[in-house]
């Protein structure tokens, strides 16, 4: 074996120390390399016919590669360097906001044709063709959502307090493994588990609002215990000892000191994990069904939800088509304000949780 | 009404590590005892097994006896949530409590434990607790502000406030002015000095002025090297301690010679 080593010599004596001065590109040098790019791949697009997408790629390397040759002749490699990543980083999230504007886009030129009053008091029940609402999805939507929401947060909540605060060794090891499988399993799969774990007592077939309830908290209770458990562990354990220093319980200390000071990350992830699975579609599509009438009650019988109705319409249509699909975009647009409201929500209660600085 | 506390041949593991050793020593009511010390030495873990709150952290256990007034710390029947709020604690950070105002933290020990008491009386015992800890003419127009919203060393003496607040017999001080600016240390000394009158004060402290100061004794722990257990090496008056002790190691490392 041999080492070699490079003997890195200075490249001149003491007089050629480095400038802390060097050059610098105008503020404009960006904008005006970006303008640049953009006019010459639409040269390039009109000459030799480029499409949309092509168009923006070739614009976004002439910008980087523009930009770099022009900063490395003024400003030195670092700072072209610099400049290339912040180019790159740009374009990547203009490229991830792509998908965002064009479904909100879509969503609001179809679904706003039937966004209306009539939309969201009436049901489906003996409507063919024109007219009728969602109802009968809204409620079952925001049943069945609930009822998941009252399962998981317990189960969610306690579950990380015992990982946290009480959970050592093996078991706690087991439980936090399982809980990173329960996070990967497909929405379907849980779906499926629901209906089997009610046909056990129910037999085959069965077909009710609280069946949909546990499918979806299958899929919420790893969300909420993987939350819970991050903002458990933000808690100081100075705020535990000080707590326990002055006498007071153990459980005392989880429910009055360290749960509140985390609530507003809880509530948080409580509200995400609700905005993640309202819009799921194929556990309630085996597990509840969809109906054309209101069926405000869990217990008994197969209930409508939004992404269920968007679905049948979507693919069923009767005929004529066109108000079916009409109906399936507002029911789109309505589970999407939803999720909206849901994240503003939660910015919201984090923001009146949080333990105040109050100078 | 304050507390002797006598400690005899205490050991305190961490699951098999060995951390302090064979410490015997009593601790006299009424006064303040300082405990002086290398870091690591085991002085803060030490003071955290005088009210049971060494065993928050996993594996930590002791042997050996630790006898406040006649009753065994360590005794079979003996709940560690009673004996704390006997003998209350100040950390070496200030932790006053985020979510709760200057009122609510002094009264933290009353509320969390769910006491019920009217509101008049309440109010008394927090007036009575700041004013313990100086606080009261600073904050007494504010006390629904966030317990954050003070200073370094008001948040300190805040937390003073918030233990004297349950009347604990024994205050454990585990170095209460570390953190914090001289002026607000000799607020912090200055209320030492005064409540000694009516607690059993220990303190961790690494500043061998602050000890001369404001103890009546002086306890030295060190430790012989790494891995090694902490003992006590010698206690004594704290001016004998700082004059003439008898053992050359306290004297070596009193006088900043080591080795």
């Amino acid at each position: 074996m041999t080492l070699t080593t490079e003997q890195q010599t200075p490249s001149g004596g003491p007089s050629s120390r480095p400038a802390l001065a060097h050059g610098v590109l105008p503020r404009w040098a960006p904008w005006a390399v970006l303008g640049g790019a953009v006019l010459a791949s639409a040269a390039l697009s009109v000459t030799a016919g480029l499409n949309a997408a092509l168009f923006a790629v070739v614009a976004a390397v002439l910008t980087g590669g523009g930009l770099y040759a022009w900063s490395a002749s003024v400003e030195g490699t670092r700072r072209a360097t610099d400049r290339l990543v912040t180019v790159v980083v740009s374009s990547a999230f203009l490229l991830a906001l792509v998908p965002l504007v064009s479904v909100l886009w879509t969503v609001l030129g179809y679904g706003l044709e039937r966004f209306d009053l009539e939309f969201f008091t009436y049901s489906m029940r003996g409507i063919v063709g024109e007219g009728g609402g969602i109802y009968h999805a809204l409620m079952g939507t925001l049943i069945i959502t609930g009822l998941a929401t009252l399962l998981s947060v317990p189960i969610g909540l306690l579950a990380a307090v015992y990982l946290v605060e009480y959970g050592k060794g093996r078991l706690a090891r087991a439980i936090t493994f399982f809980v990173d499988v329960m996070t990967g399993i497909p929405s379907i799969v849980a779906g499926l588990f629901a209906f089997a774990l009610f046909a056990l007592f129910f037999g085959p077939g069965v077909r009710m609002g609280v069946v949909g309830a546990v499918a979806l908290s299958v899929l919420m209770i790893p969300v909420v215990v993987r939350s819970t458990e991050e903002m458990l562990k933000l808690v100081p354990n100075e705020l535990r000892e000080a707590s326990l220093a002055l006498g007071v319980p153990k459980w005392r200390t989880i429910v009055k000191v360290v749960i509140p000071t985390s609530i507003a990350g809880i509530a948080t992830g409580v509200t995400l994990a609700i905005a993640r699975v309202i819009g799921e579609t194929a556990p309630l599509l085996i597990t509840v069904g969809i109906t054309t009438g209101t069926n405000l009650n869990p217990f008994d019988g197969r209930m409508a939800s939004l992404p269920v109705f968007a679905y049948y319409s979507y693919v069923a249509p009767g005929v004529p088509r066109d108000p079916y699909l009409d109906r399936a975009w507002a029911a789109a647009l309505t589970l999407i304000l939803i999720v909206m409201v849901l994240n503003l929500l939660a910015r919201l209660i984090s923001r009146l949780f949080a333990p105040k600085t109050g100078r | 009404m304050a507390t002797r506390i006598d400690v005899s041949d205490l050991d305190i593991y961490y699951g098999d590590f060995l951390a302090v050793e064979k410490v015997s020593m009593t601790i006299e009511p009424s006064s303040v005892t300082a405990l002086i010390g290398p870091s690591g030495c085991g002085k803060s873990t030490f003071l955290r097994s005088l009210n049971r709150m060494h065993e928050v952290i996993p594996g930590a256990r002791v042997e050996g006896k630790v006898v406040v007034d006649g009753q065994d710390l360590y005794g079979a029947n003996v709940d560690p949530v009673t004996v704390r709020r006997q003998i209350g604690m100040v950390f070496q950070r200030p932790n006053p409590f985020p979510t709760m105002s200057i009122h609510e933290n002094v009264a933290a020990g009353m509320r969390l434990n769910s006491k019920r008491m009217p509101k008049s009386e309440l109010d008394d015992v927090v007036e009575r607790s700041l004013r313990g800890a100086n606080l009261w003419n600073e904050v007494k127009d504010r006390l629904n502000k966030p317990g954050s919203s003070l200073s370094g060393g008001q948040q300190q003496r805040l937390c003073i406030a918030r233990a004297i607040a349950v009347k604990p017999q024994v205050l454990l001080m585990d170095e209460p002015a570390s953190a914090l600016d001289p002026i607000s240390t000799l607020a912090i000394e200055d209320l030492i000095d005064e409540l000694k009158k009516d607690y059993t004060i220990v303190i961790v402290t690494h500043n061998m002025q602050q000890a001369a100061r404001i103890s009546d004794r002086t306890g030295f722990f060190n430790i012989a090297g790494t891995g090694k257990p902490g003992k006590l090496i010698e206690m004594d008056d704290t001016a004998t301690i700082f004059s003439t002790p008898s053992i050359k190691a306290t004297e070596d490392y009193i006088s900043g010679r080591f080795g």
